[in-house]
């Protein structure tokens, strides 16, 4: 797999979630993904950029456009150096919330996306991987 | 800061969401609405959302919420014109809309509000003074 194209924002303010969201619509549109793919992993890119934001404490976004083959597809990764998960089974939870949220934004995450990777070190930060392909 | 405008007709508030909501401005709207159906005694929201290219857990949760304040207020909130991308990928996220009623777009949710209306007129209303169309 290769990668095409890499940009990366800030996550620190409810502005720059709405900032993501475009970057990711523009960045769906150009891989030619369709306007059902492109709703799915711009809700999912604002599910998880929210996450950085509330629970993370702040962090950044990694776009990524990569190529498999003949495969076009998106890659996000969101990071913080926030306290972590140290349940993720339990925060994968459908309504299962430690802030006061929906608790709908990892495991809605996931659904909407192609590929889904956590990784979450309690006390050093969460990094969380989803990929949309065409 | 912005604030999202509120119309008013007949016995109804409307609201058309045409810019991405953040934080604030959610906050404002809800408060804005809830001020707003107080004073005028309104029975119905109707919430317009076909500018809106996603509704995720944030959104749906601000929609809700004012769903549920206006209900206390003895307001029913309708959602209206939500694009068919946005319906797929809503259900996909696992989002229930609780106490919200929806419409396909603004007159079927007008029509659903003014049967309200039109239903207590006929001698179920309480008797709040209400603007008569």
């Amino acid at each position: 797999m290769t990668v095409t194209k890499t940009e990366a924002l800030p996550v620190r303010s409810g502005d720059d979630v709405v900032r993501v969201r475009q970057r990711v619509r523009a960045l769906a549109v150009e891989i030619g993904l369709g306007l059902v793919d492109q709703t799915k992993i711009v809700t999912a890119a604002s599910e998880l950029a929210r996450n950085t934001l509330d629970y993370g404490g702040g962090g950044d976004v990694r776009m990524e456009t990569v190529l498999a083959g003949t495969r076009k597809g998106l890659r996000l990764t969101f990071e913080d150096q926030g306290p972590g998960i140290a349940d993720i089974e339990q925060a994968m939870t459908d309504h299962y919330t430690s802030g006061g949220g929906l608790g709908l934004g990892l495991g809605g995450a996931k659904r909407l996306s192609n590929e889904f990777h956590i990784e979450s070190t309690p006390g050093s930060g969460t990094r969380v991987t989803i990929a949309r392909w065409k | 800061m912005d604030r999202i405008p509120i119309l008013k007709l007949g016995g109804a508030l409307i609201v058309t969401i045409q810019v991405d909501m953040h934080d604030r401005l959610a906050l404002a709207l809800e408060e804005d609405l809830t001020a707003m159906i107080a004073r005028t005694g309104a029975r119905g929201v109707l919430i317009e959302i076909s500018a809106l290219e996603i509704v995720d857990s944030f959104i749906g949760r601000m929609l809700v919420s004012i769903a549920a304040v206006s209900r206390v207020l003895d307001a029913e909130t309708v959602v209206a014109g939500m694009r068919p991308a946005v319906a797929i990928t809503l259900v996909e996220l696992g989002l229930e809309l609780t106490g919200i009623k929806t419409a396909l777009n603004v007159e079927r949710g007008m029509a659903l509000i003014q049967a309200r209306l039109s239903d207590e007129d006929d001698g179920h209303g309480s008797d709040r003074d209400r603007h008569e169309d």
